[in-house]
């Protein structure tokens, strides 16, 4: 067995020596690869926080994943149509510009989050999945009929989104950013998951009755960890949207939910670098497998199911135990 | 997909007679080969390598790509194509949304593509491109043409009806450009609905005398099975999409004597199309569909550019492909000025030769149709 | 608006409310008795419409057809209830999601190897088809009564498996007290493998019997599976009664939200924006009662209470 610690160096050293390894050999497309395993990745440690710490099943994450998606979508359209976003009462101009994105991004999804979350957490168990999956099928269907954003046919951006001192359309760039936002969410959970808020939340997670006695309210805490949850899952979305230059409602369909929640599953879950490593298990396989056969996804399947059967914790409890990371 | 590319190479070569392999151009299809939809990406794609098979070139390497219908998945083998394999054109694309996520990155990076399916009006008014060609129809064509024959068949109330998204949203927009005669009814439906009791209902109390429908896929299937079996015999009109080869055989008698607009027909009248039908049966122990045809006229335009210039010379290989000097299975073929076809659409019937359902010619819909967006393009 | 179309609109919407019923019911069964959430239940309903035109195809019997459906889903639900499904029974929600997601991978590009890409064909056989009149001077396809009538039956015929048969007050003892009832000696994993195929049959004959007036294709599961899933969570997970009023209830809004919401916005704004919004909002009608009545009764309407 290999301590969790060196294993997560591991999988971070992944991400700092391929790319390097890719401009070195100048294969840009493993950088875009990189990028996306970089984005399923954030998107999944979102996810990770209100799964994995605060034991909510959300089949609905591709709410906040496609929000942010559509906020980058609708600055960037209307700075690229120079046409104001609204006039009345006051007037909002697009932008090209991915810190207001970014920013625009994880407090719309905060808000999104703010209010499912509320709404959904009056159930628990099976009607939570089931309700957090009905506000994506309702974003879903919304975003199919929206015609001024395209409906179906999703919003197109000719050109990435700039970054202050950066050139963003060369693949080595956008990756650093996305890689360095991703280590300090990274960084954020690890301090969360050890701050006084995380352990109230993992015992209410566990023990919901203990913490009411010490007067913390356990809804209270869960709903924060789904609104921070879902804030970074949205950030992801703004990334992903500047990865393919294009956000469509695919974004918000319950596959993309159970995808994000497929990365947390193959890496391990309420582990650290959990969804890190799924989502760069998932990359690679659909990667090496879609180029072998049409029909990648019965392996795939087949994959999933061993996992959830026989290998408990996922990748990373495969390959170091069953000591978590967090609490 | 190395695999394939090297199949297809081996393929080609050994019909080459001299078997020298001389500058190489490298075409990247991304289509859709899995989960629902690939029926048309499958015929996309065997129309074309029929076409590079049958050209017995070894200079042109195909670099076949799953894009499953995710838009997505569909930017990312595009970079792929783009930054890894190094493609010179990009073709294959199915569907509307894929390619508006697609078609602008790739030819602002200076590629070409070459659309054996999707036209969206966006891609052929401002948004068109100099590298960008459309062989197939823009997206509007067949349901202007529904909305000409319907004036010709002497109706005079349509009840119409699509899917609540932009290429149902244009559809009807199209026919509505075409159609005379006032409407009984106008619905959206639930894009993906399998279901439609409730608009039958309402067709049912409306006083149509024509229906039009535009819902591709299962949608069409599940909409002419019920519409039959509600005893309704009010004439129904369509795009081909609806009844083309690899759906008819599921709609069954339902579909029999509807009446579908089309550029392409398999008893369209001349060599190319009776050389093509056959040889694809030939191949593949089934008849072509519409979008097989497409793949095989795009594939034949590539080649025929390629015969007079080399695409490493881009203005050169614009021109000759502008030119479109090729022997089109719809018999003429020429391109407008944003790059879409002109072209002919035929009125067709739906038969039944011996146990398999197919179309019959009933004559032009519209001739030399051009598309509405043409004079909003400027390159 | 005629009272005419709107009895036509209303057996519609029921119509389709009692196929929902037969997926729900196996669902809420599976989970009732099992605490299973199983997604891939959309994938028996597939199974079962590719089974139906394949035998439809062979032999040109459409009750054949259905038989095999029947027979078809069932064996393989028990099957992978042998395999896959009973290691799932200890875990938490998430394994069980998880997992069964895998199975629908697995299941739909299985299937799409074996049929190809392309939609079968499976018809009403010529004694179901055409439209009856009713009283009334009602047109109504005789096949879709014919929908009505055996959906009834099977819910009548299941109701009194349950409350009359031995097995069904297993099943019933099963629910409320899973260690009790393995102290009575009774054989609890044969009990669980026969309630997944009961279930799984039923899902295949809803897909047998709505893919003759659909389309058989791979995919045709997951829109079901999401609207069953509606169902039986409006109902109340494990309630069997709470899936029949819940499918009623999913079917009626579904069919009537269609075209009322609509006609309704057509008072307030013009007709194009009336239609369009009108058909956006109708599609999402069914997700906004669902979550409506979850926040009203966060344990649906007929749900245990916790």
């Amino acid at each position: 067995m290999i301590a969790e610690r060196y294993l997560n160096a591991a999988i971070l050293a992944i991400f700092f020596i391929v790319p390097a390894w890719a401009l070195w050999a100048n294969e840009p497309f493993t950088i875009t690869l990189m990028t996306r395993a970089a984005i399923f990745a954030l998107a999944a440690v979102g996810l990770n926080i209100a799964l994995g710490l605060g034991g909510l099943v959300s089949l609905g994450h591709a709410v906040f994943f496609g929000i942010g998606g559509y906020a980058m979508g609708i600055l960037a359209f209307h700075a690229q149509t120079v046409t104001p976003l609204m006039e009345w009462p006051f007037v909002i101009e697009g932008t090209k510009s991915m810190p207001v994105i970014w920013l625009t991004a994880i407090v719309l999804s905060a808000l999104a989050a703010l209010l499912i979350g509320h709404l959904s957490m009056r159930t628990s168990g099976v009607y939570f999945i089931m309700i957090t999956l009905a506000f994506g099928q309702m974003f879903f269907f919304f975003s199919i009929s929206w015609s001024a954003y395209g409906g179906e046919d999703g919003l197109s951006i000719w050109v990435r989104n700039d970054f202050p001192g950066l050139n963003t359309l060369q693949p080595i760039q956008f990756y650093g950013l996305c890689l360095a936002i991703l280590c300090a969410v990274l960084w954020f959970t690890h301090r969360l998951a050890r701050s006084p808020f995380g352990l109230a939340l993992n015992a209410a997670r566990q023990v919901p009755q203990r913490v009411e006695t010490v007067g913390l309210n356990p809804t209270r805490l869960k709903l924060v960890a789904f609104v921070i949850s879902g804030a970074i899952t949205g950030l992801a979305g703004a990334l992903f949207a500047d990865l393919n230059r294009f956000v469509s409602p695919t974004m918000f369909s319950w596959q993309m939910s159970g995808e994000i929640m497929v990365f947390i599953i193959i890496g391990g879950v309420a582990r650290l670098f959990g969804p890190v490593a799924g989502a760069l298990v998932f990359v690679g396989l659909e990667h090496f497998l879609g180029g072998l056969s049409d029909y990648w996804l019965v392996y795939l399947g087949l994959l999933l199911l061993l996992i959830v059967l026989f290998g408990r914790g996922g990748v990373i409890g495969i390959v170091s135990g069953r000591e978590k990371a967090h609490g | 997909m190395k695999l394939k590319s090297l199949m297809i190479a081996a393929m080609a070569a050994a019909v080459a007679l001299p078997a020298s392999a001389i500058a190489e151009t490298k075409v990247g299809m991304i289509t859709t080969l899995s989960g629902g939809g690939a029926g048309l990406g499958i015929d996309v794609r065997d129309g074309f390598l029929l076409a590079i098979k049958q050209s017995g070139r070894d200079d042109i390497e195909v670099i076949v790509e799953d894009d499953q219908r995710k838009p997505d998945v569909a930017v990312q083998l595009a970079d792929k194509m783009v930054q890894a394999e190094q493609v010179d054109v990009l073709t294959g694309i199915i569907w509307s949304n894929l390619a508006m996520a697609v078609v602008p990155s790739v030819t602002a990076q200076g590629k070409f593509y070459l659309s054996p399916n999707a036209g969206p009006s966006a891609l052929a008014g401002a948004g068109c491109h100099p590298n960008y060609f459309n062989v197939a129809w823009q997206n509007d064509n067949l349901h202007e043409a529904a909305g000409a024959y319907a004036n010709s068949a002497g109706y005079s109330k349509s009840f119409i009806l699509a899917p609540n998204y932009p290429a149902g949203q244009d559809a009807l927009t199209g026919y509505k450009r075409f159609f005379e005669g006032e409407l009984a009814g106008e619905i959206y439906t639930t894009l993906g609905q399998t279901d439609y009791a409730a608009e039958i209902a309402q067709i049912r109390a409306s006083d149509a005398d024509s229906v039009f429908f535009f819902l591709p896929g299962g949608m069409g299937i599940a909409f002419l099975k019920q519409y039959q079996d509600s005893g309704i015999d009010i004439p129904v009109v369509g795009p081909a999409f609806s009844f083309d080869q690899g759906i008819l055989q599921a709609v069954g008698d339902a579909a029999l004597g509807v009446v579908n607009t089309s550029q392409w027909s398999k008893d369209i009248d001349n060599p190319t199309n009776a050389a093509f039908v056959e040889s694809f049966e030939a191949e593949y122990g089934r008849l072509p569909s519409l979008y097989a045809s497409q793949g095989f006229d795009t594939a034949n335009l590539l080649i025929s550019a390629l015969e007079t210039a080399d695409v490493s010379d881009a203005d050169a290989f614009r021109d000759a492909l502008r030119a479109a000097d090729f022997n089109s299975t719809r018999g003429d073929f020429e391109f407008g000025p944003n790059h879409h076809p002109i072209q002919t659409i035929y009125a067709r019937e739906v038969i039944k030769e011996g146990d398999v359902f197919t179309n019959k010619l009933i004559g032009p819909a519209l001739e030399n149709h051009a598309d509405a967006y043409a004079g909003d393009c400027q390159m | 608006m005629s009272f005419i179309l709107l009895v036509e609109q209303v057996l519609n919407g029921l119509q389709f409310g009692i196929m929902l019923f037969l997926m729900a019911a196996g669902l809420t069964l599976i989970f009732g008795v099992m605490g299973l959430i199983n997604l891939a239940h959309g994938s028996l309903y597939m199974i079962g419409a590719f089974a139906a035109a394949a035998v439809a195809g062979y032999t040109g019997s459409f009750v054949l057809a259905l038989a095999a459906a029947l027979a078809a889903a069932a064996i393989v639900g028990a099957i992978v209830e042998l395999v896959v499904i009973r290691r799932l029974y200890d875990k938490d929600h998430l394994d069980q999601v998880l997992a069964t997601f895998a199975l629908i991978l697995i299941f739909s590009e299985g299937t799409r190897w074996l049929f190809g890409s392309f939609p079968l064909f499976l018809d009403i056989p010529d004694y179901l088809s055409g439209p009856v009149t009713l009283p009334g001077g009602i047109q109504y396809p005789l096949y879709r009564l014919f929908l009505i009538v055996v959906g009834l039956l099977i819910a009548i015929g299941l109701g009194a498996l349950i409350t009359k048969t031995r097995i069904g007050i297993q099943i019933r003892a099963g629910e409320n007290d899973r260690e009790m009832i393995a102290a009575l000696g009774i054989d609890i994993s044969r009990l669980y493998t026969l309630v997944f195929a009961l279930g799984a049959g039923l899902a295949g004959i809803a897909g047998a019997l709505v893919g003759a007036i659909q389309s058989v294709q791979v995919g045709m599961g997951e829109p079901v599976l999401i609207l069953a899933f509606v169902v039986i969570v409006i109902g109340g997970i494990g309630s069997m009664k709470g899936a029949l009023i819940g499918a009623i209830l999913v079917g009626l809004t579904d069919t009537l939200g269609g075209i009322f919401l609509p006609e309704l916005l057509k008072l307030f704004t013009d007709p194009a924006t009336a239609t369009s919004i009108g058909s956006s909002l109708a599609s999402m009608a069914i997700y906004i009662l669902m979550g409506a009545i979850l926040i009203w009764r966060p344990t649906g309407l007929f749900g245990a209470r916790s």
